[in-house]
């Protein structure tokens, strides 16, 4: 639902980041985002091609790999991934216990940029 | 063709955002004031339980209101008529408050006349799950009539709050709310989360709230 700050976040990193560089072009970034995040990865490649016309970043592609919720037993300290639709049904596949805290699975990250 | 290089960037998207919410704590915590960020759907109950909340603490702590809302300040004007200062913040559009918007305000405050300020965010539970506001704590209002599946859509807000103020309990005669389930289903995902049952119609439930919130402010207090 926030998108669109959040594309224009990226580019502002992206596009720092690329000047440094002194880059002709960025082709690729990278992004990390948890499993939690109710990000629509499509609507980040829509916003970023409309915000990033006439930049260093124009025709990015934005790659995104979702890291997995985890959560950690607090009987036994096993950390182990949840599939956010079954986060109401926690077990820890080592001991069964149904008590765990949430670890991560909130991620935002830029990992990074591909550029010529 | 040119070679591509790779450029490590391994930069938060929001690092901008999170360091403005830990410089907002920061002054906050010199000043003595504590900041709670109030979230919940439209039709919650954010205004009432602000309104319940202020009574509470009146002759406690001193009060302000932080109002966010997309576009208008009918929410601002009730708070004004429980003779509590209030800043409306209108976000045209915006669907959350971060730490920028909330900065924008507490220029508008005088810390040192303040124990205790509370954002009422935008009504929505995804986008303000997402955004640190700088606030001391987090709480989110689940209305009855919402239903109690909500922790199995919305997991990430439930694991950003400190507590959760299940609102208008004197529906449950007519609704179909499991509590017990809800209690369960918000506790996987949060076992230190705490749970107040409230009705603001009724005054139900109102004191146990007052009272943690009390405690969470005089142990901030003591401890900054």
């Amino acid at each position: 639902m926030h998108e669109l700050p959040v594309t224009e976040n990226i580019l502002k990193v992206v596009l720092r980041h690329a000047e440094e560089a002194k880059a002709g072009k960025v082709v690729r970034v990278s992004l990390r985002i948890g499993e939690l995040s109710d990000i629509i990865e499509e609507w980040l490649q829509r916003y970023f091609d409309y915000l990033s016309k006439g930049t260093l970043a124009e025709g990015a592609v934005l790659q995104v790999e979702r890291t997995p919720v985890i959560f950690r037993c607090e009987d036994c300290g096993e950390s182990f991934p949840v599939k956010v639709r079954e986060v109401h049904d926690i077990a820890c596949p080592s001991c069964g216990g149904g008590k765990a805290t949430f670890v991560s699975g909130r991620e935002f990250f830029i990992k990074n940029i591909e550029v010529i | 063709m040119a070679d591509i290089r790779l450029i490590e960037i391994k930069e938060e998207i929001f690092a901008d955002n999170d360091k403005l919410a830990g410089e907002i704590r920061e002054r906050l915590r010199e000043k003595e004031v504590f900041m709670l960020n109030l979230m919940a759907s439209p039709g919650g109950g954010k205004t009432s339980l602000i309104v319940q909340t202020l009574r509470g603490m009146k002759d406690h702590f001193r009060t302000a209101v932080i109002e966010g809302d997309i576009d208008s300040i009918v929410d601002a004007e009730k708070v004004a008529e429980e003779g509590i200062p209030a800043v409306q913040l209108r976000t045209g559009g915006a669907c959350h408050l971060d730490a920028v918007m909330v900065n924008m305000a507490l220029q508008e405050m005088n810390f040192d006349d303040l124990d205790l300020i509370i954002i009422e965010n935008i009504g929505n539970l995804v986008c303000p799950a997402e955004f640190d506001t700088g606030a001391v704590r987090n709480v989110m209002i689940l209305s009855v009539p919402e239903g109690d599946d909500k922790p199995l859509k919305y997991p990430l807000m439930f694991t950003v709050c400190d507590a959760i103020v299940v609102n208008k309990v004197d529906y449950l005669a007519i609704a179909d709310f499991d509590m017990a389930a809800l209690k369960q289903r918000v506790l996987k995902l949060n076992p230190k989360i705490k749970i107040f049952e409230v009705s603001c119609k009724t005054g139900e439930g109102i004191p146990a709230w007052i009272k943690w919130l009390r405690n969470e402010i005089t142990a901030f207090k003591k401890s900054a």
